[in-house]
């Protein structure tokens, strides 16, 4: 599109990279062949696992817990409890406080008491409803605001800023204040947490983990068990998704497959039930946010003051990085001259929040987004053009962190995409709609994303791959990172393959295993293909090396004249196929293994003064949405999307379009039908798809468009990419805009209180409110 | 009488004489026949992650539907043939068009959900007459009780319409005379009980031994759909051990044209009857449509959605609101009552121990009646009603001189709204001020809760929002100005 032609990679027609290559596991996926935990051959004597909670307890202690009758029960092997544990009692990755097994303390409505082991899964199951529990309950924290009024915290507040802001908003002459709330979401991978552990000789255990971070679940088991690292071995082929859920989340249920095993020397397996999994793990934080805004005569923001009140849960889990990338996106695209942000991580007697995709981003730019449209109501100026005037430009390029914007594509995509969704016309056609409809309005909106990539603690940007090539030219490639779906391993793959020059199916993948690649990083924060890609890049660069070395040393020829390509090596004196050559090498004692490692360049961050380069690169994008809302019911229909969103230049553009796709559904979801509801004891009231609605195929737009902005990254990443997997979630803000939009027809001047999730019943609040305002 | 089951599986009977009474079929696949493609994601018939396809002999010929395998009873199969993620390939290797469609349009990613995907598109790639691509909306509802959060679904549906390009071709094509002939053999007409006196599945095959039966087993618990069955095991984890299958019996799946009304079998699917009630009034085929999801509708039945009582059925105002009649059996006796005085509080109707819901009788819409039914959910698709109002109003000259209006949601039971029909006696949609009166009565009808829906006072709000909703629509406006889904003008005749 816009990027000179000349700026893009060389690509010819049969590398294996900037190819929309299938998923490697497509046609496991549809036959039914391809093997998650649950469906592996379980080894002979496999006890299953089913935990144990206190039903009408969400804050309390407990005084004594009966588990006679569980232990009776049908089919029941053991019941474990905390005394059972030999390590420590904590899965938690932070600052501790997450048991295993709980004592005595209950801190929310699901929290792990005992664990019931059984010969089968339902027998372990109706065992857990068995037991008898004696204690004290106590009114539980439940909102944000009421933990704020009580000073509960999981982790002190954080904030930063720039400029005098105090200053500005007593010398400006517009200002606006305003509040947002944002609900929650589960993260709802069809399939749930799971584990399997097989004791070994001597202590081994060997952990198959439904997990986006086996290093960490190999050190919690290693840990709960009180045996070392090297001990403990962790494995995952794939995952039925992950979304974040299973970045920290899924420690707890390996930690209890592991102490099953260990106490009754058997093989045990743990799969949580849907509603147990999404009673007894984390999700996305909600938040409220509170915004001040200084402007000008132009619609310029001259300051803003911001501040987020997470509910985190019961602990800290992850909810200091997540919290730290609110902040981090409290700007989105948009230039504050002058800045305060704030992040308040308040502690409530819910299941402790954790990683969602966008791991705070989404919270700070839906913030940005409702500051955005605030500002076009109250300057009536266009929403779109209220946007581009408040981007970060030359001379207005420095975020609230201190990092200078250098890649801003924003004003070309916009304009790009502005034009081939045909928006100004749209807008008219919307516009003399809503003038001819009372119970029917529609909006629409154009939001872009602009998303910080690397991971913000610094030292997690490192990842290492294991490359086998073999003698008849095969190649066995282990990285770091995990399959959830996103086709990381389809991309590396590819990466090796065009590495070598030989065909896709040259390259086997393997599952990721902590013995293989070590001290590895959660495959998160969209980095997977980044960091993965680099560090087996660097392994098949090594093994080429000492073949291209052969080479040198047997036909003379020059080292760079050396190609691989189409399955073969050329050079300058002619040419072999690479099984050849490895053949060659082998009986020539060339060693044909190596080990590759990555760390990101170029970043840091100190946290305490709130200042560095914490982010690589950004990724961009923007969506277009319309909508149509009943103002009688709060019924909502997204009518049409079109997306252009930037990949870089993509590994794989299908692989990039179907996460763009996928995230952006997910996105809306969180913005419209997904909501969390808890009762005033503190029990999560919806607990299974029945109540908690996430987006079915009937949600997603008639009309939806999506574009790969087809310029490379101009830092050097895998193949000039970019990462994929978070940034186009924040695209559905794009959805709750237009719903925002369609409200605010119903008054001009006046602003729709509009919450998220904006279900009907959402919708309807901020309808009523404009319609009173109207009276 | 049999004691065993009997399939057809993968070309072959299979007899099964172990049957624990509540056994799921989704068990019986994934750790008896050791069948690992078809997967857990919910359990309790939602997700559609554990969708497999049964076919049965009707009409004349082999008929596919999906169900989720999760909360089907193993017990309930008898007589039908399962077909799963694992079976629908070429005996070669060569894909199925649908799974091959999948693959190249890049339509799986985590692949949990996938193989419920392809088996609900396998059912609908067999729909009754299909030779071409259905309409794109055809295959979306096809997919409304398939989750899957990682794609967004659009390829999903591009590969359907690419795999249903043609006529289906595949094995099942090739097998059917084959297929057809083993499940007309296995149609034996047997009563089927498999257990003891304490603990048993019984599949009866005539409404006379079906009576019997609940007669002596008078606590037995009754199976037909077992979409709300099911879940009393799977998550309640309720100890069922007498199960009363209800759905062979011939005599209950019967839909009469009588004239002026319908008589349905307590039997009759809503798949079965979405035809005959969209003849009614194309709200009721709306209605059913987004009633739960293709898998659900394939064997969920009307008289289970009235018999299990629940507050928030769909169904039940929309009878009510058209006047239909329940009828109920004992032994060889039987009695018959309005719809809504069946329902008598939350979790309590009008059925004696021993008698069952044999049938309904719901008359149909006369000249000078209107009809209309909404749902308000927070998804529109294979959701629980918020609220679900339905409404008959009889109109002579732009007067209304009958209203009845019944609604779900807004109390323990599905009922109707006395006051607010009162008030519209005399009333003209034409003339709002006529019938402001009738939609605060609603307030006296009605005093609903809040729950993980809605608020009380949004239940309440909207319910006054939709008795005027279907009055505007009565005096005359376009759907296309009132309703953002389900609109009863075809699309090129809306109103920009």
């Amino acid at each position: 599109m816009s990027a000179p032609e000349s700026e893009l990679p060389e690509v010819t027609a049969d590398r294996a990279i900037h190819r929309s290559t299938p998923h490697d596991s497509a046609v496991l996926h549809v036959t039914g062949r391809a093997v998650y935990i649950d469906d592996m051959v379980e080894p002979t004597g496999t006890l299953h696992l089913a935990p144990g909670f206190c039903p009408d307890m969400a804050r309390g202690r407990i005084r004594d817990i009966d588990l006679s009758r569980v232990r009776q029960a049908p089919g029941v092997v053991a019941v474990l409890t905390a005394a059972d544990i030999p390590g420590r009692n904590d899965w938690s990755t932070s600052t501790g406080g997450d048991p295993i097994l709980a004592e005595k303390e209950v801190e929310f409505w699901g929290e792990v008491l005992f664990c019931v082991v059984a010969e089968t899964r339902d027998a372990a199951r109706r065992a857990t409803r068995l037991a008898l529990f004696e204690g004290e309950a106590e009114p539980p924290v439940l909102t944000a605001e009421e933990a704020k009024a009580k000073g509960l915290r999981v982790l002190d507040d954080y904030g930063y800023g720039r400029g005098d802001v105090a200053r500005s908003f007593a010398s400006a002459q517009r200002r606006f204040d305003g509040m947002i709330r944002n609900g929650g979401q589960e993260h709802f991978y069809l399939e749930g947490q799971i584990a399997l552990a097989i004791p070994g000789e001597a202590g081994d255990m060997h952990v198959y983990s439904s997990t986006q971070h086996p290093s960490e679940v190999q050190h919690c088991v290693a840990h709960m068990l009180g045996v070392p690292n090297a001990m403990v071995t962790v494995e995952v082929r794939r995952m039925g998704g992950g979304f974040g859920g299973k970045e920290s989340q899924a420690s707890q249920w390996a930690c209890l497959a592991a102490l099953g095993a260990r106490v009754t020397g058997r093989p045990c397996k743990l799969r949580l039930d849907r509603d147990d999994d999404m009673v007894m793990t984390g999700k996305r934080h909600d938040m409220t946010t509170a915004f001040a805004v200084a402007y000008d005569s132009s619609g310029k923001i001259l300051a803003a003051d911001i501040d987020f009140m997470a509910r985190c849960g019961y602990s800290a889990d992850l909810s200091g990085g997540v919290n730290d990338r609110t902040l981090f996106h409290a700007d989105n695209a948009y230039y504050y001259p002058n800045v305060a942000l704030k992040s308040e991580r308040l502690k409530t007697n819910t299941v402790t929040n954790t990683a969602f995709r966008g791991f705070g981003g989404p919270q700070g730019i839906l913030a940005a987004e409702r500051i955005m449209d605030t500002l076009a109501i109250v300057t009536g100026i266009d929403p779109l053009e209220v946007r581009k005037r408040n981007f970060y430009g030359p001379g207005r390029d420095v975020t609230p962190y201190g990092q200078k914007v250098e890649d801003n594509i924003l004003p070309e995509l916009i304009a790009d995409l502005e034009r081939s969704c045909d928006y100004a016309k749209r807008r008219q056609e919307c516009r003399a709609f809503n003038t001819k409809n009372r119970i029917l309005r529609k909006g629409i909106a154009l939001t872009p994303v602009k998303f910080g990539i690397s991971f913000t603690l610094i030292h997690l940007n490192q990842a290492g791959a294991l490359v086998h090539v073999y003698t008849d030219g095969s190649v066995h490639l282990n990285h770091g990172g995990t399959e959830m779906g996103q086709g990381l391993n389809t991309k590396v793959a590819q990466v090796a393959a065009d590495a070598f020059g030989i065909p896709l199916d040259k390259v086997r993948i393997t599952a990721t295993n902590t013995s293989k690649v070590p001290n590895t990083s959660a495959t998160a924060a969209s980095s997977g293909s980044d960091l993965n890609g680099m560090a087996a890049l660097a392994a098949c660069d090594a093994i080429k090396e000492r073949m291209i070395a052969h080479l040198v040393a047997t036909t003379n020829a020059a080292p760079e004249s050396v190609v691989f390509a189409d399955g073969r090596v050329s050079h300058a004196g002619g040419s072999l196929s690479f099984a050849d050559l490895a053949k060659a090498c082998y009986e020539n004692r060339v060693q044909l293994s190596a080990s590759g490692f990555y760390s990101t360049p170029k970043i840091h961050w100190d946290r305490q003064k709130a200042e560095g380069r914490p982010f690589l690169y950004f990724a961009y994008g923007a969506a277009c949405a319309e909508v149509t809302i009943d103002t009688m019911t709060g019924e909502m229909k997204v009518d049409r999307v079109d997306i252009l969103h930037d990949c870089g230049r993509s590994l794989n553009p299908a692989i990039d379009i179907g996460q763009i796709e996928g995230a952006f559904i997910q996105g809306m979801g969180w913005l419209t039908t997904e909501e969390l509801v808890w009762d005033d004891k503190g029990r999560l009231a919806t607990h299974a798809p029945s109540t908690y609605k996430i987006p079915t195929a009937g949600d997603v737009p008639a009309i939806f468009n999506t574009r790969l902005w087809d310029g490379a990254n101009r830092e050097e990443t895998i193949h000039s990419s970019k990462a994929v997997g978070e940034p186009p979630l924040m695209l559905a803000c794009s959805v709750f805009s237009a719903i925002f939009d369609a409200i605010a027809s119903l008054k001009p001047g006046a602003v729709p209180p509009l919450d998220a999730p904006a279900t009907p019943e959402s919708i309807m609040r901020a309808v009523s409110f404009m319609r009173r305002s109207e009276a | 009488m049999r004691d065993s089951i009997r399939i057809v599986r993968r070309g072959r009977i299979v007899e099964i004489d172990e049957v624990q009474p509540t056994e799921t079929l989704l068990d019986y696949l994934r750790l008896r026949e050791r069948a690992t493609g078809t997967k857990e994601g919910c359990n309790e018939g939602d997700c559609g992650a554990c969708t497999v396809v049964i076919g049965e002999w009707r009409d004349g010929r082999v008929v596919y539907r999906p169900v989720n395998s999760c909360i089907q009873f193993l017990g309930a199969m008898d007589g039908k043939e399962i077909v799963t993620v694992e079976d629908i390939a070429w005996p070669d290797g060569r894909l199925h068009p649908v799974q091959q469609a999948i693959v190249d349009a890049h339509g799986s990613q985590c692949g949990f959900c996938t193989p419920g995907i392809v088996m609900s598109l396998f059912a609908l790639y067999h729909g009754e007459g299909r030779d071409g691509p259905p309409p794109r909306d055809e295959v979306v509802t096809a997919l409304a009780g398939n989750l899957c959060r990682c794609t967004g679904y659009r390829p999903i549906v591009d590969a359907a319409l690419v795999a249903m390009d043609g006529p289906p071709a595949d094995r099942f094509v090739d097998a059917m005379s084959q297929t057809a002939g083993l499940l007309q053999f296995l149609a034996d007409g047997q009563d089927v009980f498999i257990g003891s006196n304490s603990a048993f599945f019984a599949a009866p095959a005539s409404l006379s031994v079906l009576a019997q039966l609940v007669v002596k087993y008078p606590e037995a618990t009754l199976l037909a759909g077992g979409t709300d069955v099911g879940l009393k095991v799977t998550k309640g984890m309720r100890p069922i051990s007498q199960v009363i299958y209800v759905s062979r019996v011939a005599a209950l799946k019967q839909i009469e044209d009588v004239g002026d009304a319908l008589i349905l079998g307590a039997g009759v699917t809503y798949d079965d009857a979405a035809g005959v009630f969209a003849d009614l009034d194309p709200d009721l085929g709306e209605l059913i449509r987004r009633l739960g999801s293709r898998q659900v509708r394939a064997v969920g039945t009307i008289g289970g959605n009235i018999a299990n009582g629940s507050p928030i059925g769909d169904m039940p105002p929309a009878l009510i609101a058209l006047g239909a009649t329940l009828e109920l059996a004992h032994g060889e006796e039987g009695r018959a009552l309005p719809l809504e005085d069946y329902f008598i509080a939350y979790g309590k109707q009008d059925r004696q121990p021993g008698e069952f819901v044999a049938g309904l009788l719901v008359p149909k819409l006369a000249p000078n009646q209107v009809f209309r039914a909404y749902k308000i959910s927070k998804r529109f698709d294979e959701d629980i009603s918020a609220v679900m109002g339905a409404f008959r109003f009889t109109i002579d000259d732009g007067v209304i001189t009958e209203a009845r209006i019944a609604f779900g949601g807004m109390a323990a039971t599905p009922r109707r709204a006395l006051h607010a029909e009162a008030r519209l006696v005399g009333a003209q949609p034409a003339r709002a001020a006529s019938w402001g009166a009738a939609i605060e009565a609603l307030g006296d009808d009605y005093a609903p809760i809040s729950d993980m829906r809605a608020s009380a006072a949004y239940r309440m709000e909207s319910a006054k929002a939709l008795l005027a909703k279907a009055l505007v629509e009565c005096a005359g406006a376009p759907t296309s100005r009132t309703r953002v889904i389900g609109r009863r003008e075809a699309p090129e005749t809306e109103v920009a």
